[in-house]
Formats: C-alpha cells, sequence, structure tokens
C-alpha cells in the first residue's frame, strides 16, 4: 500500500515538474512579425491605425491595461487608484523604479507631461521643475474623438507618485479611456530634445525598445535589458516588423519558416494553416461589430418598426458569416461582442425566418413589397476589420429582401466618400452597412457614439428615442462597473425591441502562427503584446 | 549639342508645371477627402475640421498651389499628410530602392532582349525565332502579379534558391548609406550583404523584366529585320565580310535607334515604379508609395511622386535623344 503510495506521489511530482519545465520560458531569439503595411508614426497621441499602435503596444506603457483576452482593466505604471464619491476626481499611485528607455526615470511628472500635452486648455501642475510643453503640431486623434477635453479639467503631480485628474463632468469610460494606447507615457526628456523627430524616434517604459525603421521595410526592437516587469518578460533578443503588404505573400512567407507570425491572411490559407503541422491558429473574436443600418431622418425607417424588424428576420446572417466571412466570424445577437463585460446574452436575437418577414411586412403596409419603391443599399468598397467584402454582403442581402418582395440595389462609393456622404443622412440612401472597432472595451463606446442620435447630428445613425438617451447619460455618470452593466443590458434588450439598426456579424481574428512561438495571445482590442511571447528554440 | 541640352532642359520647365497643374486640380475635382479617409468611422465633424484646418485644405486653392510650387523649386515637395514626414524625404528613402529593381529589370530586358531580337532576325522563321518570340509573348501577357507568385512558388518555396520577399534578409546587418543597398554592400566592403541584396533583387527583377524584354525583342527583332534588307547589307556580304560582322559592326548601330526609344521609354515606366511588382515582393519602392498615396488622397505624396515620376520621364527621354546622336552621328541633333 505504501509502495504504491510511493510511486503515485513520485508519478505526480515528476509530472508536476516535467510540466514546470515544460512552460519555463526559453530566452533568446528574434521574431519575425509580418504585417500588412508600415507604421505611419509612433508617437501614440497621434495615430490612428493599427500598424503604429503595434508597435507603441511594445515600447511603450500606460498607467492601466485591459487583461490578457479581455477588456476588464489592471494596474500596470499606476499600482492603484482612487475614485472621488462624486466621481470628478482620479488620484494615481504610481509604480516606483521604472525606467525609460533612454534611462531617465518614470515619475508623475511624465504623466502630467504625456497627457497634458494634448490638452487644448492646459492646466497642468508639475511636481518638479517640469517643462515648458511645446504647442502641438497637429490634433491629438483619440483625444478629440474621445471628448476628452469635455472630460478632463486638469492634471496635477501632488508628489513624485501621485497624479490626480480632475474632471469637468462623471465619465464612467475615463478610466478605460486610460488603456489606451493615446494615453501611453513617453519619456518627456526624449520627446523635448527632439519634439518633430519623437514620432520617428519612440522612447517608452515598455519591455521592448525600438532600434531603427527602414520605412515600408521593417521596424526593429530590441529586449530592454532594465524593464521594470522583468518576471513577465521580454524574453527575446529582437523583434522585427516586417511590412508584407500581398496576404498571399506573407502567408508564403510564413509557410517557408521566414516570419513568424502572420497578419490577416486570406480566408482561404486558414484551413492550410490548421492543417500545416509546422503552424497553430491563435484565434480571437474582434471587439467589433459589423451591421446594417436605417437612415432615421426618412421615412418609412423612421416610424415604421414592423418594416425595420421584417427586414432583420429576412437576412440570412448565418449564410453571411459562413460565405463570405469564410467562417472568420459569428452571427451578431447585439452590437457588442459577447467577449465585452455588459453583454446581454438573454436577448433572443432575430432568428432568420422568410415567413415570419413577410407577415411582419404585410403588417408594416407593404404586402408582398407592393408599395415600396425600389430601396437603395449602401455597401462599402474596402476590407474593413469588421467586414471583409461589403459589396458581396449587399448582394447577399439584396438577395434576401428580393425573396420577401423588397427590391433593392447597391449603392457605392469609395471609402472616404461613402464616410462622409452617409454621415450626411442623404435622401438617396435608405440602408446602409457600416461598422465599428471599439476602442477601449467600454460599451459607451458603441451603444452611446454609434445609436445615440439625440446625443448629437454626428452619431450616424440618427435614431431618436428618449428612452435609449436616457440610458446612455445613465452609462456614464454612473460609475460601479455591475450598475453599469445592467443600463447597458437594458439598452440591448430595448435596441432589439426597437431594431434601430440590425446587428449582422463581429469578425473572428486569426493570425497563424509557427508552432516555435510561445503564449502569443491575440488581444480583443486588436493589441499586439509580445511582452510574455518566447521561441522555442 | 550643348545648345540642344540645354533647349531640351529649358523646355522640361513648362512641361512639368503642366503636369503639377493637372495633378492639382485633378485632385481637388475628384472626391475623397484626406481628414476623412485619416479619421476613418471615427471622425466628428470637429475633429475633420481641425484635421483640414492643420493640412492647409481650408485655404482657396490657387493659395494652396502657390504654396506647392513655391516650395517645390527650393526643392520642398512639403509634408505627406499620412506621415507628417518629409516628401523628398520619403523620395529619398524609397526611390533607390525602386532605381536598383529598374536598373537591374532593364539590363536582363536589354541584355537577353536584344540578343534573342538579333537572333531572331538573323534566323527568321527558324524554330528559334518561333519559340524567342512565343516566350516573349507570353512574358508580357503574364500579369507580372501572377507571374511573381508563381516565381515565388518555384523558385523560393519549393527550390530554395532565392528569398522571397524584402530588399534584404533579416539577419543581414547592413548599414544604410545611400540606400542603394548593394553600393552600400560595396561600401561596406560586405560580401555576404552584397550577396544577400543581390539575392533579393533576383525574383522581382524577373518578373518586372517579361514586358520590357518581350518590347525589347521584337522590336530588335523587326528593326534588325528592316536593317539587314538594306542594300548596304547586301554590299557588305558581297565583299565577304562575316555574318557577325555584318549584324554587329554595320547592321546594329542603325538597327539600335528604335530600340533605343523603346528602352528609354521601358525604363522611365519602371523608374515610375512597378506598382504590382513592388507590392508582390513587398519591395519599399516609389510605385507602391505612390498608389498608397492616391487611395489615401494624400495630396503631398501624389504631388510629389507624380512630379518625381514626370521629371525622371523628361530626363530619360532627354539621355535617349542625345544617345540618338552618339549612335548614328549622322542624325544631328537640332
Amino acid at each position: 500500500m505504501i509502495k504504491k503510495m510511493i510511486v503515485v506521489l513520485a508519478l505526480v511530482t515528476l509530472g508536476v515538474v516535467g510540466a514546470a519545465f515544460a512552460q519555463t520560458p526559453k530566452k533568446g531569439g528574434t521574431l519575425v512579425f509580418g504585417r500588412g503595411g508600415d507604421s505611419v508614426g509612433l508617437d501614440p497621441a497621434y495615430e490612428t491605425d493599427g500598424n503604429s499602435f503595434m508597435i507603441c503596444d511594445n515600447v511603450y506603457e500606460a498607467l492601466v491595461e485591459y487583461k490578457d483576452e479581455s477588456t476588464e482593466l489592471e494596474p500596470l505604471l499606476a499600482t492603484s487608484w482612487q475614485i472621488s464619491p462624486d466621481g470628478l476626481t482620479y488620484t494615481f499611485n504610481l509604480r516606483k523604479g521604472v525606467k525609460f528607455h533612454d534611462g531617465t526615470p518614470f515619475n508623475a511628472d511624465a504623466v502630467v507631461f504625456s497627457l497634458g500635452r494634448q490638452m487644448k486648455d492646459r492646466k497642468l501642475k508639475f511636481f518638479g521643475k517640469g517643462w515648458e510643453i511645446p504647442k502641438q503640431d497637429r490634433p491629438p486623434e483619440y483625444w478629440v474623438s474621445m471628448e476628452m477635453d469635455n472630460t478632463v479639467d486638469s492634471i496635477e503631480a501632488k508628489d513624485e507618485y501621485t497624479v490626480v485628474f480632475k474632471l469637468k463632468r462623471v465619465e464612467a469610460p475615463f478610466l478605460a479611456n486610460l488603456g489606451m494606447d493615446f494615453a501611453d507615457i513617453i519619456s518627456p526628456t526624449a520627446f523635448m530634445k527632439d519634439p518633430a523627430a519623437f514620432v520617428r524616434n519612440p522612447v517608452g517604459t515598455g519591455p521592448y525598445k525600438f532600434v531603427n525603421w527602414v520605412k515600408d521595410d521593417r521596424i526593429t526592437l530590441e529586449a530592454f535589458k532594465d524593464y521594470w516587469d522583468k518576471d513577465k518578460g521580454p524574453y527575446m533578443d529582437k523583434v522585427i516588423f516586417r511590412a508584407i503588404p500581398e496576404n498571399a505573400v506573407r502567408f508564403l512567407e510564413l509557410k517557408a519558416g521566414k516570419i513568424h507570425i502572420c497578419q490577416f491572411p486570406n480566408a482561404a490559407d486558414i484551413p492550410l494553416a490548421q492543417k500545416d503541422p509546422k503552424l497553430w491558429v491563435p484565434t480571437q473574436p474582434g471587439m467589433n461589430i459589423g451591421y446594417l443600418g436605417f437612415n432615421h431622418k426618412k421615412e418609412p425607417w423612421k416610424s415604421n418598426r414592423n418594416l425595420r424588424r421584417a427586414i432583420a428576420h429576412a437576412i440570412n446572417r448565418k449564410a453571411i458569416v459562413d460565405n463570405i466571412y469564410q467562417g472568420m466570424g459569428q452571427v451578431a445577437k447585439n452590437c457588442i461582442p459577447p467577449t465585452m463585460w455588459g453583454y446581454n446574452n438573454d436577448v433572443p436575437g432575430y432568428e432568420y425566418n422568410v415567413e415570419l418577414a413577410k407577415k411582419l411586412l404585410a403588417e408594416a403596409g407593404y404586402p408582398e413589397g407592393k408599395g415600396l419603391p425600389e430601396i437603395t443599399l449602401w455597401s462599402m468598397p474596402v476590407a474593413r476589420p469588421y467586414n471583409p467584402e461589403g459589396l458581396k454582403v449587399g448582394v447577399a442581402m439584396i438577395g434576401d429582401l428580393a425573396k420577401i418582395g423588397i427590391s433593392a440595389r447597391i449603392v457605392s462609393y469609395d471609402w472616404g466618400t461613402y464616410l462622409k456622404r452617409q454621415r450626411q443622412q442623404p435622401e438617396d440612401m435608405d440602408l446602409f452597412q457600416l461598422g465599428w472597432t471599439g476602442d477601449n472595451g467600454d460599451p459607451d463606446n458603441f451603444f452611446a457614439v454609434l445609436f445615440d442620435g439625440l446625443a448629437s447630428e454626428a452619431v450616424r445613425t440618427q435614431w431618436h428615442h428618449e428612452g435609449y438617451h436616457k440610458l446612455m447619460l445613465d452609462g456614464k455618470q454612473t460609475i460601479d462597473q455591475a450598475k453599469r452593466a445592467e443600463i447597458y443590458k437594458k439598452a440591448q434588450q430595448l435596441m432589439f425591441d426597437e431594431v434601430p439598426v440590425i446587428p449582422i456579424a463581429h469578425s473572428t481574428v486569426m493570425w497563424p502562427a509557427v508552432k516555435a512561438v510561445k503564449n502569443f495571445k491575440l488581444h480583443p482590442t486588436g493589441s499586439v503584446r509580445l511582452k510574455s511571447v518566447w521561441l522555442e528554440k | 549639342m550643348v545648345a540642344f541640352i540645354i533647349r531640351r532642359i529649358l523646355i522640361v520647365i513648362p512641361t512639368l508645371l503642366g503636369v503639377t497643374i493637372i495633378v492639382f486640380l485633378m485632385l481637388r475635382i475628384t472626391p475623397g477627402d484626406p481628414a476623412e479617409l485619416l479619421l476613418g468611422e471615427r471622425a466628428t465633424p470637429a475633429a475633420l475640421d481641425a484635421m483640414r484646418e492643420y493640412l492647409g485644405l481650408k485655404e482657396p486653392l490657387y493659395v494652396q498651389y502657390g504654396m506647392f510650387i513655391k516650395r517645390a523649386v527650393q526643392l520642398d515637395l512639403g509634408e505627406t499628410i499620412w506621415t507628417r514626414e518629409k516628401v523628398s524625404k520619403e523620395i529619398g528613402q524609397r526611390f533607390p530602392a525602386t532605381i536598383e529593381l529598374a536598373v537591374v529589370a532593364m539590363f536582363i530586358s536589354c541584355f537577353f532582349g536584344i540578343l534573342l531580337g538579333i537572333i531572331s532576325a538573323t534566323k527568321q522563321y527558324s524554330w528559334f525565332d518561333y519559340v524567342a518570340m512565343v516566350t516573349s509573348l507570353f512574358g508580357v501577357s503574364m500579369p507580372v502579379f501572377w507571374l511573381g507568385l508563381m516565381l515565388m512558388l518555384l523558385f523560393s518555396l519549393n527550390l530554395g534558391w532565392f528569398p522571397m520577399s524584402g530588399r534584404i534578409g533579416v539577419e543581414t546587418d547592413l548599414p544604410i548609406i545611400t540606400n542603394f543597398f548593394v553600393l552600400d554592400a560595396i561600401l561596406a566592403r560586405d560580401g555576404a550583404a552584397l550577396g544577400d541584396a543581390l539575392m533579393h533583387l533576383a525574383l522581382p527583377a524577373m518578373a518586372l523584366s517579361t514586358i520590357p524584354l518581350a518590347i525589347v525583342s521584337r522590336m530588335t527583332r523587326s528593326s534588325m529585320l528592316e536593317v539587314l534588307r538594306q542594300d548596304y547589307i547586301k554590299t557588305a556580304k558581297a565583299k565577304g565580310l562575316s555574318q557577325t560582322k555584318i549584324v554587329l559592326k554595320h547592321a546594329l548601330r542603325n538597327g539600335l535607334i528604335p530600340v533605343v526609344t523603346v528602352i528609354g521609354l521601358q525604363f522611365g515606366i519602371l523608374m515610375g515604379g512597378a506598382i504590382l511588382t513592388e507590392t508582390v515582393f513587398a519591395w519599399p519602392g516609389v510605385g507602391k508609395w505612390l498608389f498608397d498615396g492616391v487611395v489615401k488622397r494624400d495630396y503631398m505624396v501624389i504631388q510629389g511622386g507624380t512630379l518625381l515620376v514626370a521629371t525622371t520621364f523628361v530626363i530619360v527621354n532627354l539621355i535617349v535623344d542625345v544617345l540618338y546622336a552618339v549612335i548614328n552621328p549622322r542624325i544631328s541633333v537640332k
């Protein structure tokens, strides 16, 4: 009996130790990341494209960060924070002993500098000598579009490791905003040395530091030897981001073993990657939504709910996901993806039911489509993260509508014109395809920005609903996340009932990699974090 | 000769001005707004307004054009809308890549094109002639895009003879001085880097050379056929000169005139940047840069880029005209 127990104990110990060894990250090596395009610039406050943020994700850090594979927040350069009961004062306690890549220390003044430089009205207070921050030579895109100037009143360094933000209004998503790339902390010393050159010579506190940039070819980073969170990385010596514009070629380079991770392969190559014994396919539902919107400034879309509902049940979304998204997506029930907090799983979603659609159409006053003139269905000509082929999806939808008797035609413009005209809610626009990729993992970023027509004329879906508007305002002004989750769940039920838009799909991101790449996880926000990634030799 | 060159250079100025006016106006007339494209779905009217103000797009057209020309004569082509980098710097980083590729591709197409053309002409209607012409027709018909992928599959993925894409391997550490990687490798006396740069040039140059090769070979063939029918060739034959001497010493110089024109035009086109080849082979040249500028409505990139292409074209054609006189002194350059 005892002998048996000893044997079992020995085996278990061996197993545990063996497993531990198997998971121990190996140091060294150079990771080559193949992406579809080059970065635009590397100053996080002024960039808007994923390829720029990809580098920022590894060179810089912010006060807070999103947890692995979720949008919950956790401390990063701030170790803790307190929010005043009235929701207008945020006090952050900063991490000590952190250095920038240029050797200068990270402290409260660096926070005041990095965020304060983006303010229109700079009410700042440095703890130490501080800096005379030069005037901005370009608008900080995200600071402006997240309306930070209407939110932040002042930023003050109370002491070397304490920063206080005073807000003008209660804004619950404020904390989540501080986890976005634009809120990354930069080295004030490096910036002040040459403000114009900083955008091409980034200096942050991140696990990898910038080495050089060959335009349209590659960006090279190397491990930062004095990184503060050494237990979690960096493990590799160098990371090289190569720009390979053609999707098929990028995938071929992966198969040839010349790159380790392939961003955005062609959908047709995914099954090849899944079959290849040398590759694996990291997968993540995208934090996005592709939807079909209505022009709420015109009848019958504005008032005829049954008509909107009829169309919702007529569209075969599963067929669209299977055939056009080629399986790289999931049918959407709500306008936020299931990975976000606040998702309402109780909403039934619009089932594909041609008979029900026909019935609703008749109830709407257009039996078999009679009386309804030909409608326009705007479709985008470019691939978007939430919609790989807008025109094909449009054609599929027109086919679905024809089945219930509604005749429709595709309208398209080049992307810039499409965006410009759609916002004007023109008379010749009935239905339009659009979508959104989330910025900060906060439901407000989807629900208020996209659908609350009463908030602003610029909102792309001009749905005017007092009840919804009130929910949006409550959501912004309630700090407690559990309470906010309830508010947004109500909003999703309301949207299901009123059909202001028809959610179509959330795309799924699949970036194949060679098996030697370990611990690489795709993040819902799309950020590419290589801090704890290592290469098996 | 010198007077001729100066006259030609003076004509360049109104030509280039004309190009800039047309491009400038067309850009402003065509739909598409760089601010809208920069900001995408998250553009708010306030953000768009701030962006347009910053980009100087709210000034009247003649002011914008005037500012562009004033800076262009000082060789300042402004800053790109997307990256805010100086256009001249962006060109300086990318043009050498295009030049390298164009030069190697033209070398391949001239060498093989002229050779094939001469042999085909001297052995007209032989099997060699047919094979050569059909092959060159094939080369010109296949889309470069597809051809590039096929070359990659065969020579890179399957045979492993050449690298697939890019200008140089990730492991190669080359100090970049001139941005001509071949030249930089020679300057650094780095044999391995030189080899690596040349290997990376192989596939894209091969793909890019197929069209000029076909054109040059056919042009050479028909031009040589024309020349070989001339009386003085018959005389030379009668005098007992060898075929080689006839072709190379007497026929070629005259036969080459139209070929040189074609080579000049093709070279000018290649220097404008081979967009498809650059995209497929991830070759960071001006072609792809200019194309991206068009898609993003980056007015400064498009204006600067087209001015570059127009200037290159004009210079190449000037050189071609001068070469005529060199090849055949009887052609005066009045």
